[in-house]
């Protein structure tokens, strides 16, 4: 009997560590050693020098969900487009540090009216068979992205292309499409209207070029490993649904030398706790994420692996405007806005670090700056007292409360900060929330619809690096434009920015835009994301970025520092 | 015997056309589609989409198109996983949840039973309460406790075992095996008790007794096929639902089986794949309440189901 006892007493004990949330330094007293990097040294060409490269060069990364597809022009979400971007290359592509710069297209041209782009490919770009990357891939692979049949969900990246639209609507035979091959390696593209973010949309996979014959052959088969042929980095080795997907370098890359990872690994997790716990137990080198409710004991004990960066992306809430009680009601949002403590918010419910904030449109953008905000120079307090006069204005008092739904998907994260912005309306204003959480694509129909929505989360992560990724959400006609806003001065302003060609006037017009936005209080911005995973410090090449985009490319480990204790250290990764 | 099984089998065409029909019907109620996303899709591509997969056309004709696909065995593109046909999906996955779900229900056989027969025998003894409490506990912690307790022992704290991942190898089947296995240890042995203490006072057992039969004779020789017939009936869909994948293990290991595809199926709105796994589970039920009838004669010599269906002696 004793010993049953000890068992069940054993059993709660695990459970309760197990799922009761909390941190797991009880049940582990020693976390994973994570050994140190020796001192990276440069040669000449900016690569790593011979000596403090490790041997074995194998990287396992995590990569959230199994891709949809490795197809680039079907493509979708950010675990395909991690491992796509190791496969092909686009015209341009990305440094480490996120900037733009030449891809498979050594330079280009632009006209002056903006509405021809000629692109000059790189005559060292090849295929992973050996074959040369021509012009005329790039004209047969967008020609294949606007096609009707092909039906590719990313389509909109090629819509600034003269005749795009109108292809995509099966009113034009794909080589309508405004793109030419004028010799083996000069590329040039015809737009629509001048659309100064071009050059970014280029690094996104939509844009690739696929190896034409491949594609000819085995249709959409033609990812399968043995049959894909690709244009950057690396190729695919090996393919196993849900479990792996691994690649190795191309040879004939034009940059092979540089690569020095000789095989990348990436695992799919349905789980963040699941893919923690391989990296604890040393199976990983990067991870997709990190298990949110544990920041402190990551930063206490594997402070050399958590990296944390600010990354292109707003989390807010929309208040439905065509609907009672905030269509109209300016005074009345701008009250729920002022209550929310944003700091207090993101210091204890979010914790990672991530950034308070008034607008909508992340900082970090090279040509960009956001408008000023008056509530950003209050105090909390002082914002407060206006949030209540406001609610005062807006018909609303503590004997007449305001009765509210506030919507959001199923997620623990979701979850919490929902009730953490509940309550400081509730603290504040008195007002009463009934939470209310719905399946992912329950909770896009009823966005979409209008007809039951009040204030809901939204987020948005930008899809290139330029202020009209966010703005574009809130134009009349956009399909995401789930707040139902409808100002013809913003829609004018953003249709006036899309068609600006000078940078500063451009750049204006969008700050303009975005300062109306806000003084309309269609949003309730609440914290700019960060990127957050676990990385080991051996793990060398890769910069922090805004678009968190991490080619494998640049990647390397490096040799371990020898422990003083222990001698020479040996370690696999 | 073979009248029987006949017609076991020809009647399970019409509750297998009812269970696709009402799954057809049942996932395409609910809300959103497979391409719904958080990015807005052109209006042209919206509908290049819906024209590609014949999300365009009427219901009704969609189910035809779905009937006469998989009457011909093609479960069709999956929505979701855009470079993969559902066959290909469970082709790759099934082997593995086979694999698994097949080790442990051979464990929970081999270890269940023994058990409950070893607490039968010393019904009320301090053997018995212990051994049923322990799988009265077994039963009632969840895999996803189990599970994350067994990784942070054997793999983070003692190092021995992979925490997880998948390959057709001993050391990585152990832990899911053992989480897979543990509960239906727990039922089996519960079950074993539960009949055999029945079957050992029933009349049959005392004739054995009273003719000075020796106790584990009469244990092995009369008593354990009778006891059989409960474990029996639990088997049938416990194997079904065992062999077609767990989800909270799969998730938990980052096993590539065919469990996880009827919760990430659902949610993705990917309509063949969830049609296919179904289909597959329900065949897979109806094949082993069938086996399992056919092995009640074999246990039980009062069934007899060609005298049951024409008409008695």
């Amino acid at each position: 009997m004793k010993t049953l006892f000890k068992v069940i007493a054993w059993l709660c004990v695990a459970s309760v560590v197990a799922c009761g949330g909390g941190e797991p330094q009880d049940a582990s007293p020693e976390p994973m050693a994570l050994s140190e990097p020796v001192e990276v040294t440069l040669n000449d060409q900016g690569q790593p020098s011979a000596e403090v490269l490790a041997d074995q060069q194998v990287l396992h990364r995590g990569n959230g969900e199994e891709p949809q597809t490795l197809d680039p022009h079907l493509g979708e979400g950010v675990p395909t487009t991690n491992i796509v971007i190791d496969l092909f290359e686009g015209l341009t592509t990305t440094a480490p540090d996120g900037q733009i710069v030449p891809g498979a297209a050594a330079r280009w041209n632009i006209s002056r009216d903006g509405l021809t782009y000629t692109f000059y490919l790189d005559p060292n770009g090849r295929w992973s068979n050996g074959e040369q990357v021509k012009a005329s891939d790039f004209v047969w692979s967008w020609r294949r992205v606007v096609a009707p049949e092909t039906a590719a969900t990313y389509a909109r990246m090629l819509a600034p292309v003269a005749n795009a639209e109108a292809i995509l609507a099966g009113e034009m035979p794909p080589s309508e499409l405004g793109v030419a091959a004028l010799n083996d390696l000069t590329f040039q593209v015809t737009l629509a209207s001048p659309t100064p973010y071009f050059l970014g949309l280029l690094s996104h996979p939509t844009t690739f070029a696929v190896y034409p014959p491949a594609v000819q052959a085995h249709g959409s088969g033609h990812v399968r490993p043995g049959r894909l042929v690709s244009n950057g980095a690396y190729q695919l080795h090996d393919w196993q649904v849900r479990s792996k997907i691994e690649l190795i370098p191309n040879p004939h890359y034009r940059l092979a030398e540089q690569t020095h990872i000789e095989r990348v690994v990436f695992y799919p997790f349905e789980d963040e706790n699941t893919e923690f716990t391989r990296f604890r137990a040393g199976d990983l080198g990067w991870t997709y994420q990190v298990p949110s409710a544990q920041f402190s004991w990551l930063s206490e004990n594997m402070d050399s692996a958590l990296v944390v960066s600010p990354w292109f992306g707003t989390y807010f809430f929309s208040f439905n405007l065509t609907r009672p009680p905030f269509a109209d009601n300016l005074a009345l949002r701008q009250a729920l806005s002022l209550a929310v403590d944003r700091q207090l918010l993101t210091e204890r419910v979010t914790r990672f670090g991530e950034m308070p904030t008034f607008g909508l449109v992340p900082p970090g953008l090279p040509d960009y700056e956001s408008p000023d905000i008056d509530a950003e120079n209050m105090t909390q307090a002082q914002r407060e007292a206006l949030a209540r006069s406001l609610y005062r204005q807006a018909g609303y008092s503590e004997s007449q409360p305001l009765t509210v739904e506030l919507r959001y998907n199923t997620s623990e994260n979701h979850r919490k900060i929902a009730v953490a912005v509940a309550a400081m309306w509730k603290e504040v204003l008195g007002v009463k929330t009934r939470l209310i959480n719905e399946e992912f694509r329950v909770f896009l129909q009823n966005r979409a619809q209008k007809r039951v929505t009040e204030v809901f989360r939204s987020g948005w992560i930008g899809d290139y690096q330029d202020a009209y990724t966010f703005l574009e959400l809130f134009h009349s006609d956009h399909g995401r434009n789930d707040a139902g806003y409808d100002n013809p001065i913003f829609d004018d302003l953003l249709e006036r920015a899309a068609n600006e060609r000078i940078d500063a006037r451009r750049r204006n017009l969008m700050a303009e835009a975005e300062r109306l936005l806000l003084a309309d209080q269609v949003v309730l911005p609440v914290f700019v994301y960060v990127s957050k995973r676990l990385v080991h410090p051996r793990l060398k090449g890769w910069q922090s970025n805004v678009m968190d985009r991490h080619p494998t490319r640049f990647m390397y480990w490096v040799k371990a520092k020898p422990r003083e204790d222990s001698g020479a250290e040996v370690e696999s990764n | 015997m073979l009248t029987f099984s006949i017609k076991r089998l020809i009647s399970a065409v019409p509750t297998l056309f009812l269970l696709i029909t009402v799954a057809f019907f049942l996932i395409r109620v609910a809300p959103g589609g497979p391409f719904d996303s958080e990015r807005a899709l052109m209006p042209e591509v919206e509908a290049n989409l819906a024209a590609k997969y014949h999300l365009d056309e009427p219901l009704i004709f969609q189910y035809g198109r779905y009937l006469w696909q998989i009457a011909q065995l093609d479960f069709g593109p999956s929505f979701h996983y855009l470079d993969w046909s559902v066959n290909d999906l469970i082709a790759q996955g099934w082997p593995v949840s086979l694999t698994l779900g097949g080790l442990a229900l051979v464990l929970a056989l081999l270890v269940g039973i023994p058990i409950g027969v070893w607490a039968a025998v010393n019904q009320n003894k301090a053997i018995d309460y212990t051994v049923m409490s322990v799988a009265m506990i077994g039963i009632s912690v969840p895999a996803f406790v189990m599970a994350p307790v067994l990784i942070l022992l054997f793999a983070i704290v003692l190092g021995w075992l992979p925490a997880g991942g998948w390959a057709f190898s001993f050391d990585r089947m152990v832990l899911p095996v053992l989480t897979l296995a543990l509960p239906m240890v727990a039922y089996i042995a519960r079950i074993t008790r539960g009949s055999m203490i029945e079957v050992l006072h029933s009349p049959f057992i005392r004739t054995a007794r009273a003719k000075g039969m020796p106790e584990k004779e009469i244990l092995t020789n009369h008593a354990l096929k009778p006891a059989m017939l409960p474990v029996l009936s639990y088997l049938g869909p416990a194997a079904a639902g065992v062999l077609t994948g767990s989800v909270v293990v799969e998730r938990i290991f980052t096993i590539p089986g065919i469990g996880s595809y009827f919760v990430q199926g659902a949610l993705n709105r990917d309509y063949t794949l969830v049609m296919g796994v179904v289909i597959l589970y329900g065949m897979l039920i109806i094949l082993f309440n069938f086996l399992v009838d056919l092995l009640y004669a074999w246990l039980d010599p009062r069934i007899r189901y060609e005298d049951l269906n024409e008409g008695g002696p």
